[in-house]
């Protein structure tokens, strides 16, 4: 039995597709088949991030409405074999994704992956509501700034209210917080929200901080998705946040202002 | 032009406002001439006071015109005025229920929300009971005792306890009674209560007590940082609460007709 776990935030902009990339190469890397899913369709980008956009052939569309087999739209990424991607549209818009759908894609897909990552669009409407009605976990992206949190504290509602989860009164989805773009200078000087702070908002568990880092960018810009770069903190913070997610206890890293010396040099691995 | 001026600062003699009234329906099943008048005597009797020139709304969203069509809504309302009581309008959707109202010069209300239907006339008269307490309260003790058939049970306290977090765009209605939340109440969110509201952990966003008019209805919370609090209709906004009482415990009352905190 595959686990679907949702990528999603509310906001946009606060690094969704990067953190679906990363998590699902990360998911592959650590010896799971996994499958990542562009849910927002007519606003394509995982394609791009994960370097596959001249491989797209067939879509999810495209399979939902029976045009291409499953096995037609799958691309197979170029770093690990144990992971592939399901694009989404690009000409057409959220409508095209049914509940019926979407169901019978993810239920032909969890015969034969481990994990289904699901990358959510913004907003609340339709196309978010479709990427995180099936889902078993959400990983909810928020940014320390309070329009963020917000939004993830109102998409954390409709998690609650709205999945299939809670219509059919089973357990409800296990939530996990991952902020990211966090630079523990700018909370010194006041300039951010603290992990406390959101953690105190939010009241769900922290899966991980990612720092903001140029390394993001560069990575995406390039088509490989940042938890490739080992060097980098925000691969290593990405690194960290799988293996929690798969159950690993591993204490947070990159909260506080590294030292300048020798020590942190050594332990704190901010090269 | 003294006179001119004061026509300028006076106010105007009227204002438009959305108003939610409680109003007793009275929901007709199927229509028999003579049961009709009787029953409803029958539940006057009860209380006699708390029908005595009340108005009352005639709900047909569960009439079944199978047995017998829809009589002239202008026998039901003469039916209903020696009863005592004033038809004010209909709740109604199919559209031959709204042309016989039209007929008899009624004005017609949507339907129930939710499809919820009015409660029993038992139960709204209860509700009546309670939102009417002063104003008949010596009547009221002749009630019970000619109820008598019915088994005496205590009336049911319609509470309303939340466990999880109430998130931003979520609201919750305690209709009835109480609402105790256990868990985070975010900014965005809104709680009502017809009657108090409890919140164990911090109130970020709105909570409204005694929505329904009820001004003894207080707000508890174990960390006050509310964007809005409200007692029967009386309000606080956040920039009202900041002061000695932000993120403290606290309580907060009604007293005529200002809110009041205080520390627990």
């Amino acid at each position: 039995m595959s686990k679907i776990i949702v990528v999603t935030s509310g906001k946009g902009g606060v690094g969704k597709t990067t953190t679906s990339a990363s998590i699902a190469t990360g998911l592959a890397l650590r010896g799971h088949k996994t499958v990542v899913i562009d849910f927002d369709v007519g606003l394509r980008n995982l394609d791009l991030i994960m370097n596959c956009e001249r491989r797209v052939v067939y879509d999810f569309v495209n399979v939902i409405n029976g045009e291409a087999a499953l096995s037609q739209a799958l691309i197979k990424d170029k770093h690990s074999d144990k992971l592939f991607i399901l694009p989404a549209s690009q000409t057409r818009d959220k409508d095209a994704l049914t509940q019926e759908g979407v169901e019978k894609v993810l239920n032909e897909l969890s015969k034969t992956f481990d994990y289904i990552v699901c990358d959510s669009p913004a907003g609340i409407e339709h196309g978010a509501l479709m990427a995180l009605y099936f889902a078993d976990e959400a990983v909810v992206v928020t940014n320390p700034e309070v329009s963020s949190v917000r939004d993830s504290d109102r998409i954390l509602g409709i998690i609650h209210s709205k999945s299939k989860r809670a219509a059919m009164g089973l357990e409800p989805i296990k939530e996990h917080l991952l902020l990211t773009r966090y630079s523990p200078e700018r909370v010194k000087r006041g300039e951010m929200l603290s992990v406390q702070d959101v953690e105190e908002i939010l009241s769900i568990p922290l899966l991980g901080v990612i720092p903001e880092s140029q390394s993001v960018l560069t990575a995406s810009n390039q088509g490989v998705p940042v938890i490739h770069d080992e060097i980098s903190d925000a691969g290593q913070a990405y690194l960290d946040a799988v293996a929690r997610l798969l159950g690993e206890s591993k204490e947070h890293r990159f909260l506080d202002l590294p030292k300048k010396g020798f020590f942190k040099r050594m332990f704190g691995g901010t090269a | 032009m003294a006179p001119a001026t004061s026509e300028l600062v006076r106010p105007p003699c009227l204002k438009f406002k959305g108003n939610l009234v409680a109003i007793t329906t009275l929901e007709l099943l199927y229509y028999d001439p003579t049961g009709l008048s009787e029953a409803l005597e029958e539940k006057i009797a009860q209380a006699p006071a708390l029908f005595t020139n009340h108005p009352i709304i005639l709900s047909l969203e569960k009439y079944d015109d199978a047995e017998v069509p829809l009589p002239d809504l202008r026998m039901i309302q003469s039916v209903v005025r020696n009863a005592g009581m004033i038809l004010v309008g209909i709740r109604a959707d199919a559209p031959e229920q709204i042309s016989e109202a039209q007929k008899a010069g009624l004005p017609v209300f949507p339907p129930a929300k939710n499809g919820r239907s009015p409660e029993t006339t038992e139960a709204n008269a209860e509700d009546m009971g309670r939102s009417t307490e002063t104003s008949s309260a010596p009547k009221q003790e002749e009630a019970p005792a000619t109820r008598s058939a019915a088994p005496a049970e205590l009336p049911t306290p319609q509470n309303l306890v939340i466990t999880q977090p109430v998130r931003s765009g979520q609201q919750i209605y305690a209709r009835g009674g109480d609402l105790i939340v256990l868990a985070p109440v975010s900014a965005g969110a809104e709680l009502l209560a017809d009657g108090n509201i409890h919140v164990y952990a911090p109130l970020r966003g709105r909570a409204l007590a005694g929505v329904r008019g009820l001004e003894s209805a207080r707000i508890f919370c174990q960390s006050l940082e509310a964007e809005l609090v409200s007692i029967a209709g009386q309000y606080k906004i956040s920039e009202d609460l900041t002061g000695p009482h932000w993120k403290r415990p606290t309580q907060i009352t009604l007293n005529g007709e200002k809110l009041s905190l205080t520390d627990i």
